[in-house]
Order: structure tokens, then C-alpha cells, then sequence
């Protein structure tokens, strides 16, 4: 099938299996890296992107679904490069590790800030309980987003 | 990790997706339990029915004191709900428990309905607020109660050509108070055991239970007890008295109690 799907803004238009993974249109059709495919199965939460807003697993959904729907990715969050607070407080806090969850905790926790500007550590916490960090990161990864939704108040 | 091959179609009405649906399809909703089981095929339909499009299941509507659940309505919209914080604020209390906000984001009511999984949290809620599954195929409607429409783990009564249109929920009594408590071993994990707990005045007190038993379990002694003046813990002791499992039993019992308390407060 052929589909279009507007991703940061720019549309990209492919020819799909009607089994194709929105994961796997964004990496390999797209050519957007920046999305992780970790299990596959919605546990791990490394491949979340945004549709309209709203933060979803990419690898349970399919490529054929977003036909005509606007997909938001990390690369999206910075487009000319200059980073988000959020963004800011993960290199500040040194909330990554090996890195390979960072987006998909960015993409997750980016519209609960916007939503939850006022949100405490426990909060912060449940909102993260999505993303799974093998590294065991989390401390850090709290402290940045306590101190990036202090930044946008 | 990926799916096997399906055909695909995307229906915009329900009497087209009525006209798709038969023995070798499956109707996609959400995609939260149905996609892990087609990326490890586990399920392997011939056709994909996606009811995404299909925007006349979508809705929240309370008319005559009852609530109308669209089938394709997702859990986060049931969350943010204002109608259903007030009236019906157990399925608010439930939902947040299912899955992430990333997962109610895209999973539906209706598809959680039909998914079955006796340790879902919506299904258990359902149960205690007596609610009714509206079934359409191209044979007719049909309209089921909740020991009806669930059957066994993963098996409710929809047919293959069958779909689940809407949810409907009735009025709670005048002045109960409901509550939802769970126990899960990490945060959005699939939960072992749990209760929804409705306690009216007079006699519309209802104990549904999660994770003891194939489907979910009303508790009718317990409820009859708790009508008749019995406190939290003797209810919360009959409520899980069929459990054979002494684990699963003690806990049962603690968080039945808790729900218990918790409704009255």
C-alpha cells in the first residue's frame, strides 16, 4: 500500500506491507534513527513517538494506520538544533547512559511537562514508569525532569 | 518479531466493517493487546479489520442517568472524562491503572472488553457496575451482561463476525461511593490481584474481583453481607473464601478490605 505519513513537519511517502510497524517506517522508510526498536511488544517504551501530541508505543502500531496522520519523533524536538529544556536537563544530569531509552523517555515525558508543569517527584516518577532504562538510570533521570519542569515554570 | 502477512482494510462505518468481519478476520481497535500478538504471531488473521476510522464508535454520552460508552472510545478520553469522574468514578479509578499513559493513549474500552484478560482492569470495573455489551453483525444486535460477555481467560462471547458497538453502564445508586485497588509488582505491569469495590446505601453495595478466576468474579455472598451490616474484613474474608491458593487468598482479602474502607471514607 502506499501511504504518507507527515513526520516532524515533512511528509514521507512510502510503499508498505499492510504489516509494516510505524517503528520500522520511521527508521527504515523514513530514515529517522533517533526512534528505538527495543521489545517489540509495548513493555519497554524506547520506540514512543508522539501522534497529535500524544505520546504512543510506534511498535504497536502499523505504518498503514498513520497514513494521513502527523507523527512527532525526537528529531523533532530539536529542529534547528537548539535544545529543549527538557532535552537540556538530560545532558546537564547526565540522565543517559548507554542512551539507547533516552528517546523514548523524552518523547514520553515532553507532553506530561506540558501537561503537568507543576509535577512533583512521585508524578514524575509514575510518568516515567512507561520507560524502561536497562542501565538503571532513573535517579538522574528524575533529577532532570524535576529540574526541567522547575526551568519551565 | 514481526507480523505475518494480512490483508488490510480500513472501514469507515460500521456496517462496512459488519460487511468485512467473518471467520479468518480480526477487528483491530486500539492495537495494545491485538499488535504484540500479531508481532509474535500468536494471532494470525487473514484480514485485519482496523475500526479506527470508524469515528461513530467513539463517543461518551450520559442520557437518562446511563452512561453510552462508544466501543472505540480510547481509555485515555475515559480518563480525562468529566461525566465519568462524576457519576461513574470507578472506571476513572480503574483505567488509570491499565497499562501507561502511552498505551490509554491508543487502547479503546471496547477493545479491553473483548481482549478478556481477567486481570485487565476495565473488565473487572464493568462487572461491578452491572454493565451491558451491545453486540452488531450482520445477522442482528444482541445485547450481553457482563457473566455473559466474558467467558474465559482471553474468550469473551463476540463472535468472529461479531463486533462490540458499545458499553453501556447504568446509574450508580444515590450517594455510593466506589473504589479500585490493585496489586501489581511494578508500575503498569499486568496486576495479579485487585477488587472494585461499589458500596451503596441500602442494598447496592457490589465486590467484583481481578486476577481470581477465569473471568471476573462478582462476590455475591460478600455483597450480601456487607448489605446486611457485616464489616470490611468479614466481607473482604468471603469475598476471597473461594480461592484455594493461600497466597493469592490473603492478598485478595487485604485488598478487598481495602477497597472496602477505601469506598466508605
Amino acid at each position: 500500500m502506499r501511504i504518507g505519513v507527515e513526520i516532524n513537519g515533512t511528509l514521507y511517502q512510502g510503499e508498505v506491507e499492510p504489516r509494516t510497524l510505524l517503528s520500522d517506517f520511521i527508521r527504515h522508510q523514513a530514515g529517522l534513527h533517533g526512534t528505538r526498536v527495543g521489545c517489540e511488544h509495548g513493555v519497554c517504551g524506547a520506540c514512543t513517538v508522539q501522534l497529535d501530541g500524544e505520546p504512543i508505543r510506534s511498535c504497536l502500531m502499523l505504518a498503514v494506520q498513520a497514513n494521513g496522520r502527523a507523527v512527532r519523533t525526537v528529531e523533532g524536538l530539536a529542529p534547528d538544533g537548539e535544545l529543549q529544556p527538557l532535552q537540556r536537563a538530560f545532558h546537564e544530569k547526565h540522565a543517559l547512559q548507554c542512551g539507547f531509552c533516552t528517546s523514548g523517555f523524552l518523547m514520553s515525558l515532553e507532553p506530561f511537562l506540558r501537561d503537568h508543569p507543576e509535577a512533583g517527584e512521585d508524578e514524575i516518577r509514575e510518568a516515567l514508569a512507561g520507560n524502561l532504562c536497562r542501565c538503571t538510570g532513573y535517579e538522574a533521570i528524575v533529577e532532570a525532569v524535576k529540574s526541567a519542569a522547575e526551568e519551565m515554570r | 518479531m514481526k507480523p505475518a502477512p494480512f490483508e488490510y482494510a480500513a472501514p469507515r462505518s460500521v456496517d462496512e466493517a459488519l460487511g468485512l468481519l467473518g471467520e479468518d478476520s480480526k477487528a483491530l481497535a486500539g492495537g495494545q493487546s491485538l499488535v504484540p500478538l500479531l508481532n509474535f504471531r500468536f494471532a494470525r488473521p487473514e484480514l485485519l479489520v482496523d475500526l479506527n476510522r470508524v469515528s461513530e464508535l467513539s463517543y461518551i454520552r450520559r442520557s437518562g442517568g446511563v452512561l453510552h460508552i462508544g466501543a472505540l472510545t480510547r481509555q485515555a478520553t475515559l480518563e480525562r472524562s468529566g461525566v465519568v469522574w462524576q457519576h461513574w468514578p470507578l472506571l476513572a479509578q480503574a483505567v488509570r491503572h491499565a497499562g501507561h499513559p502511552q498505551t490509554r493513549s491508543r487502547g479503546t474500552v471496547g477493545g479491553s472488553a473483548v481482549h478478556a484478560d481477567p486481570t485487565a482492569e476495565l473488565p473487572v470495573a464493568l462487572t461491578a457496575l452491572d454493565a451491558r455489551f451491545h453486540l452488531s453483525s450482520a445477522r442482528g444486535r444482541r445485547t450481553l451482561t457482563a457473566p455473559e460477555f466474558f467467558v474465559a481467560t482471553l474468550i469473551s462471547a463476540v463472535e468472529p463476525d461479531e463486533l462490540l458497538v458499545e458499553v453501556e453502564v447504568p446509574a450508580l445508586p444515590e450517594g455510593a461511593r466506589t473504589a479500585f485497588v490493585e496489586y501489581q509488582r511494578t508500575h503498569g505491569d499486568f496486576a495479579v490481584a485487585g477488587a472494585a469495590v461499589v458500596r451503596g446505601p441500602g442494598d447496592g453495595s457490589a465486590i467484583a474481583l481481578l486476577g481470581a478466576g477465569t473471568t471476573p468474579v462478582r462476590a455475591h455472598e460478600a455483597e450480601r453481607a456487607l448489605t446486611a451490616g457485616a464489616g470490611a474484613r468479614e466481607a473482604a474474608e468471603l469475598a476471597a473464601g473461594a480461592l484455594t491458593d493461600g497466597w493469592r487468598r490473603a492478598l485478595t482479602t487485604e485488598l478487598v478490605r481495602e477497597a472496602i474502607e477505601r469506598a466508605a471514607a
